[in-house]
């Protein structure tokens, strides 16, 4: 469908015909939706232009309302959707107006209702507006603004403290996040945000710690919608000096099911993190819907009978026998040192959220020791929680606490070797880089004679394989199979085919 | 065709009436729902208000709501229609005998008379207004979903023996998915899309003191409050709007005016339903706030 869309781009550009403004830009924006990897069809692009003409166009967030509902059909694209809207239309609208240098950031603001701020009023007067403030000043007048939750105020002051703080030259090659750094750097919002506490403290003369806790998530939120305002304008300052296109290219980040485990900034690893349980929910039920499914049972003789008595002795509903095939027996063996811990996590994540698949689930960790975790997973409501206690409690380190993958098989062939049979599918998780130990790859041969099957799940990617200590190749030739697991949407899929 | 409503305000102005506080995302989509005649698809957390969208917009609009609650296992027969086949049979029955041929009892035998309508068909035929709630559309298979696309983008239902019915007004349909598993790209083309998310602490405030109304200004607002902090751990499963009410109400019935810990300990199993959860809740609200994260900045 996608494919087929892209190639009728002309034809699409060609029902737009009206060619006003808001449509082309409409049309720019959907291309590069498509490039950040949202699945937009042609209907329903043209269903997003038919919702803008009856939305009044000065209405910004009805607009955006309606450019998402038409546009946007999951969730987890949200953020990019987002993103990309900010960046294409941030500087349309009269109120989102980019303040020239010239112009009085506080124009919009009446004096009068700040009655806080000392020196707001006199040095307007004076210095040409917010220009005039010292850093002091500004700093003062941004915790009054927090302390009041004046959002107009926020916001002046977030564009003031970019213009002042940022240090943003035109065409200069650097991206946001430098700016937003340096502007965030001379705000110091941390040490504001314990100001503000201390004066919920004494206005209230003494909290409760459930009432600090509930101030402190009040501000937390307000400094949050602050920093959401700082970015902001660093984009629109950026998207002014750059054009929207070139932004979005330059903002474009994976999906969460795209990102990569290795490489995944903390921001990511969030996502990640909140993604994987809506995903384990849908991987359940769609693999216990799969074994409920499975019609090739053979004919359930009594059961057929006993229906065919309402339909007066005729079998007119054949019943069936549902196969019940035995559920395997795993065994997951998960390299935990620095470099693919994230990725271990994740995958014992996932396994012990399926763990009814299966009929018996044993988790091992290693760096260059082995150690069992299967206990810590016993009777626990929270995986999260077990798989935290697993990468900081788990007795992994035998000598120097570097990867060492043919001591560790060594250690579990002896312990638990005899316990792998024909039922047991064993998992290995790792990139396979031995720093130049000893292979012991005749264990991995002895594991595949008597398991099931024997999978290695390896988070690099496979440009990378056999370079340098790695050794996948060796250890690859004992296996069944060997999967590229770089993100959520191949452990899903691994995962799915594995049951 | 007419319109049901004017403007977004309108739409916003008259869920308020009946009880319904609608942000700009969800009355903007209700509004487009009408002039563009499309399905709308509400996706989001369980207990944020998706179902009692669909029916304060029909009790608003004045409309007959009519509901499918789809399961695993629902077909044609239960969602679009279904012949009558024991009074086909008696009809049948009863002409036999007199000489009537086979053609005239076929034509009479699947006629309007012996139809019985489902959800999707009655929809499709009434006259007057409807809302059709489509509900928890993930719970069918995906062999399922199909069936329903005909009706949600032509508003129509073919039946082999009758021909193709062609919608009397164009209802308004609501389809509500908790996500447990990825919808159709087919069905999700067809609709708007809207995720129903927690609520705003304003809004929740809001909420709260329009669901329960002997609670006082302050009291919503701590537990507006409370629940935003709680929603912001990671737990197992997060309060819904519809826990806040009922631990609201359950508050204003123990007489509570100032919710403080011991208050909240005790009655925090009406907003946490998990042990681990609850143990965890608990924790965070008696650590004391210094080694509470700092934000990342």
């Amino acid at each position: 469908m996608r494919d087929g869309v892209i190639d009728d781009l002309e034809t699409e550009k060609a029902a737009v015909a009206e060619a006003s403004p808001i449509f082309e830009l409409l049309n720019g924006f959907v291309t590069e939706l498509r490039n950040a990897g949202l699945p937009v069809s042609l209907s329903e692009n043209l269903d997003a232009i038919e919702a803008v003409r009856h939305i009044p166009l000065e209405d910004r967030s009805a607009f955006k309302a309606a450019l998402a509902a038409t546009l946007v059909k999951n969730h987890t694209h949200w953020r990019s959707f987002e993103t990309l809207f900010e960046v294409f239309f941030s500087l349309r609208g009269a109120e989102y107006a980019l303040d020239g240098d010239s112009d009085d950031p506080f124009g919009d603001l009446d004096p009068d209702d700040q009655d806080g701020p000392p020196g707001a009023e006199g040095q307007g007067q004076g210095g040409g507006g917010g220009d005039g403030l010292t850093p002091e000043e500004l700093a003062e007048m941004l915790f009054q603004a927090m302390k009041n939750n004046d959002q107009a105020l926020q916001r002046a002051l977030a564009r003031q403290a970019v213009k002042r703080y940022a240090g943003m030259e035109p065409g200069r090659p650097v991206g946001g996040t430098y700016y937003l750094y340096r502007t965030l750097r001379n705000l110091d919002l941390d040490a504001m945000l314990e100001r503000l506490m201390q004066e919920a403290q004494e206005d209230a003369g003494g909290l409760t710690p459930l009432e600090e806790r509930l101030e402190r998530d009040e501000y937390e939120t307000r400094m949050d919608g602050l920093r959401k305002e700082i970015e902001a304008e660093i984009r629109r300052r950026l998207v002014a000096d750059r054009g929207a296109e070139a932004m979005a290219k330059t903002l474009r980040k994976p999906l969460p099911e795209d990102v990569d485990f290795m490489h995944a900034s903390r921001e990511e690893m969030t996502n990640l993190r909140r993604a994987i349980y809506p995903l384990t929910r849908k991987l359940a039920v769609r693999l216990a819907r799969k074994r409920r499914h499975g019609r090739k049972g053979p004919l359930d003789f009594r059961n057929t009978v006993r229906h065919s008595l309402s339909y007066g002795g005729v079998p007119a509903e054949p019943k069936f026998k549902y196969p019940r095939p035995s559920k395997p027996e795993i065994m997951v063996i998960a390299d935990i040192s620095g470099s693919v811990a994230a990725f271990a996590r994740f995958t014992l994540h996932l396994v012990y959220a399926i763990s009814g698949q299966f009929s018996k689930v044993r988790a091992f960790v290693f760096i260059d020791g082995l150690d069992e975790v299967t206990s810590y997973f016993d009777g626990v409501e929270d995986i999260a929680e077990a798989v935290h206690r697993v990468n900081t409690e788990a007795d992994v380190v035998w000598v120097d606490g570097h990867s060492d993958y043919g001591h560790a098989f060594e250690v579990f062939w002896e312990n638990y070797g005899n316990e792998i049979n024909s039922k047991t599918t064993v998992l290995i998780l790792g990139d396979a880089r031995n720093n130049y130990h000893a292979s012991q790859a005749w264990i991995l041969k002895e594991i595949e004679h008597r398991a099931r099957k024997l999978f290695w799940l390896n988070p690099e990617p496979k440009a990378y394989w056999d370079t340098g200590d790695s050794i996948i190749g060796e250890y690859g030739s004992h296996c069944d199979g060997v999967f590229e697991v770089r993100n959520l949407r191949q452990l899903e899929r691994f995962v799915d085919n594995l049951v | 065709m007419s319109h049901r409503f004017e403007t977004v305000d309108e739409v916003r102005g008259d869920l308020a009436k009946v009880d319904y506080l609608a942000d700009d995302a969800i009355a903007g989509i209700v509004y487009l729902a009408d002039r563009l005649g499309k399905p709308i698809l509400i996706e989001g957390p369980a207990g944020t208000g998706k179902t009692q969208l669909a029916k304060s917009v029909a009790e608003m609009s004045d409309s007959r709501l009519i509901r499918l609650q789809c399961y695993e296992g629902l077909d044609e027969s239960k969602a679009l229609y279904e012949w009558n086949y024991k009074k086909q049979l008696l009809r049948i029955q009863t002409e036999s005998g007199e000489d009537e041929s086979w053609t005239e009892i076929q034509d009479d035998i699947f006629s309007d008379e012996f139809l019985l309508t489902r959800p999707l068909l009655e929809a499709i035929r009434a006259e007057d207004r409807v809302v059709l709630l489509i509900d928890e559309v993930d719970r069918v298979e995906i062999e399922t979903e199909a069936l329903l696309l005909e009706v949600l983008s032509d508003y129509q239902v073919s039946i082999p023996e009758l021909g193709t019915l062609e919608a009397k007004q164009v209802p308004l349909v609501f389809l509500t998915s908790n996500n447990t598993r990825e919808l159709s790209e087919a069905l999700k083309r067809r609709c708007l899309f809207l995720h129903l998310d927690y609520p705003t602490m304003e809004r929740e405030k809001e909420i709260v003191l329009t669901k329960v109304p002997d609670i006082n200004e302050h009291l919503a607002d701590q537990v507006a409050r409370i629940v935003r902090s709680i929603r912001s751990l990671e737990l197992k499963k997060h309060p819904s709007v519809s826990e806040t009410i009922d631990w609201a109400r359950t508050l204003i019935l123990l007489g509570i005016e100032q919710v403080d810990e011991a208050v909240a300990s005790e009655t925090i199993n009406i907003l946490l339903k998990y042990r681990s959860d609850i143990e965890k809740a608990l924790k965070e609200f008696k650590t004391n706030s210094a080694q509470v994260f700092t934000p990342a900045s």
